[in-house]
């Protein structure tokens, strides 16, 4: 599994995608840091940019990645490696190649700027886990479309609505219930309600962990208890885990029986 | 002229009395002639001088019941520990100088201070420094005082009910405070029924609750304040005429702060303000003719939330720079003018170049308008469907009012001069 793995990762690091995905959190951060006003107005820009950017990189990059690996993989397959390993090899390679042009690409600039003098220092960290989580999710959800449909079409259309379902709609979906069901407190069914989508959770997350918090309010105050808590961590760790962890069992167990 | 020559003669003849009186410094110390406060102010006639040097002096419930001068030197310490208040004047025209009171408890029964003022008038309090005090100064019906230059440090933790205020009156008119730093207390200036006060060049920054908190008392007026750090900001209640002036309201962030709170507030004018980096930086509940000229907003979470119940206010050249909802009302219609102000988010342009836009501008976002129908819904701050919501609305107004507006924004921020004029 390693040698698919460092096959896989080293494949993708040659690739100019993975430099230009680098070279755009690199000049982005760098830009933000030299124009924003402050540290803190950076980190939120950065966190809304990173919100909406990584899935939907991740997202197709997956699918493009897999689509392409195809002919490769029944190469693989008719040498005697687990298909477990196999898939397994090329999805943590992908992951580690993308991760690393991320933490690299955003570190660069902040460490410069000398981010780790400054009080804003945990932000960044958050940043950082944030991102990388959320590059595994989305990761995770390609491979489950790649695997799942063998016309390309079909597989990028359906990352596509996948992306912006969890992006944007969802969003749209959760204002609707709340408006529906205005006259209940409405303090606990926001929280579930965020902790189900991956990118609302990343997103109220770095919020809560920022200056922004103050802005929330009273709801802001309940999230912090939550998420302040043991109990609070883990339920986001464990919501994290199953969205990488189902997709990818899923994965495994197909690509097991599938007839290539 | 003979009018003149009269008021000369009048004065001279003050003088000598009051020479003729207050002759006798009384000496506090280790090895002088009194080793007690308390001693020294009994055997002290009117318009003497009490000196205290140097030391620690555990006294508490000191009564000053005639016109005297308290001085201290180097700030001797004055420890009120007890179920007293530390200094208590009940005489017109004392003066309190450079001492140091700490320690005094706090009690659930009677409000403690380190320098209590009952019925007394034409005081001045300079130049002292008051640590660890339940209250900082209380004045109870005294006016004509004047409290300048102490530093008056409480120890509240969070508690709101544990900790008194640094400067309290209650029924004073009159008075003036000036140039005073007050930090850890529950308010750091509390006024009630204490009209005509004057609160110029204070520095209240750390409290747990109010910076400056005004109920009832009218025709007051403060210039040049800090508020900084304040657990809820300033809060001016039920007061008339109320003028507000070269102020800095800063860094009151957190769930429930204000830069300033205004409720049943008439007549008041707030002019050349700063506020900067408050959660709400004005919120107004019944609120009414009020100017608000030439402030600047910066950096706010909100920069104005004017509800329903405000009426005939005017917000005329203001800066609202960076604010996370510059606006915010919860009526369609309101009486209030809006004009002439900078909004860093208008996106109109000028092409008849006078500076003004040619357009108006809509200061209020959808999404805010979402907020006050639906407060939790503010966790999708931030979020891309937000954005694109508050973008189409922009585009074209359909759920936000169309009648609140600033007909002429202007293009560039306003020149605004935030330090106060020596003439006012």
């Amino acid at each position: 599994m390693l040698k698919v793995l460092k096959y896989s990762f080293f494949d993708l690091l040659r690739s100019r995608w993975t430099y230009l995905y680098f070279l755009f959190f690199l000049v982005s951060a760098a830009t933000l840091l030299y124009l924003s006003s402050g540290t803190s107005v950076a980190v939120i820009s950065m966190m809304n940019l990173e919100i909406i950017l990584i899935p939907l990189v991740s997202i197709m990059f997956g699918t493009i990645y897999y689509y392409q690996n195809a002919d490769f993989n029944k190469l693989l397959l008719s040498l005697p490696i687990k298909r477990s390993k196999v898939f397994l090899g090329q999805y943590l390679g992908i992951v580690a190649s993308l991760g690393f042009s991320f933490v690299l690409g955003i570190s660069i600039p902040f460490i410069v700027y000398g981010i780790f003098y400054t009080s804003y220092w945990d932000d960044f960290l958050y940043l950082l886990i944030v991102g990388v989580i959320l590059t595994t999710i989305f990761l995770s959800l390609s491979f489950l479309i790649g695997v799942n449909n063998t016309n390309k079409m079909k597989g990028f259309g359906l990352s596509i609505l996948t992306w912006l379902m969890l992006a944007v709609i969802y969003d749209g979906i959760v204002l609707f219930v709340l408006f529906l069901m205005e006259q209940y407190p409405l303090e606990k069914i926001t929280l579930i309600l965020t902790i189900l989508n991956p990118i609302d959770l990343g997103r109220t997350f770095i919020m809560l962990q920022s200056d922004q918090a103050a802005l929330l309010g009273f709801t802001g105050a309940v999230f912090r208890n939550f998420f302040g808590t043991k109990t609070g961590i883990s339920v986001i760790s464990f919501v994290s885990l199953l969205w990488v962890g189902i997709p990818l069992y899923y994965n495994i167990k197909k690509f097991k029986m599938k007839d290539f | 002229m003979l009018q003149k020559r009269l008021i000369y003669l009048l004065f001279l003849f003050i003088g000598i009395s009051v020479q003729g009186y207050g002759q006798k410094r009384l000496e506090v110390g280790k090895d002088k002639a009194f080793t007690s406060v308390r001693k020294a102010i009994n055997n002290a006639q009117p318009f003497d001088t009490v000196l205290i040097y140097e030391g620690y002096y555990k006294e508490a419930d000191i009564q000053i019941d005639k016109p005297l001068v308290i001085e201290g030197i180097n700030y001797p310490e004055i420890d009120g520990s007890g179920d007293e208040n530390a200094i208590t004047v009940t005489s017109d025209s004392v003066t309190i100088r450079g001492i140091s009171v700490v320690n005094v408890s706090t009690n659930y029964m009677n409000d403690l201070a380190a320098i209590t003022l009952i019925k007394a008038s034409y005081c001045t309090l300079e130049n002292n420094r008051l640590r660890n005090n339940f209250f900082g100064i209380f004045l109870q019906r005294s006016n004509f005082n004047l409290i300048q230059n102490n530093r008056i440090e409480g120890n509240s933790k969070e508690d709101e009910v544990s900790s008194g205020n640094a400067v309290h009156l209650w029924y004073s008119k009159n008075n003036r405070i000036l140039n005073n730093e007050t930090l850890k207390h529950r308010d750091g200036i509390y006024l009630e029924f204490a009209d005509f006060t004057t609160i110029k060049g204070n520095f209240s920054h750390d409290q747990i609750r109010y910076g400056l908190h005004f109920m009832f008392s009218n025709n007051c007026k403060y210039i040049g304040n800090e508020f900084e750090n304040n657990g809820a900001g300033v809060a001016v209640m039920f007061s008339r005429n109320i003028l507000m002036r070269y102020n800095h309201f800063r860094r009151n962030w957190g769930s429930a702060s204000y830069g300033l709170l205004l409720k049943e507030i008439y007549d008041a004018e707030v002019v050349n303000n700063q506020f900067t980096e408050n959660t709400i930086a004005i919120y107004g509940e019944s609120a009414t003719r009020i100017k608000f000229l030439n402030n600047s907003f910066k950096d706010n979470g909100w920069g104005f939330k004017l509800l329903g119940s405000c009426y005939d206010n005017i917000v005329s050249e203001n800066n609202f720079i960076n604010n996370n909802f510059d606006f915010v009302t919860n009526v369609e219609k309101s009486s209030n003018t809006i004009s002439k102000n900078y909004w860093s988010e208008y996106s109109g342009y000028d092409l008849d170049r006078n500076g003004v836009g040619d357009i108006p501008h809509r200061p209020i976002k959808l999404f805010s308008v979402v907020t006050q129908v639906v407060p939790d819904a503010i966790i999708l701050n931030q979020s891309l469907f937000v954005q694109l919501l508050d973008l189409a609305e922009k585009v074209n107004p359909t759920i936000t009012s169309v009648h609140i507006k600033d007909p002429d924004p202007v293009m560039k921020p306003w020149r605004l001069f935030f330090k106060p004029k020596s003439n006012d």
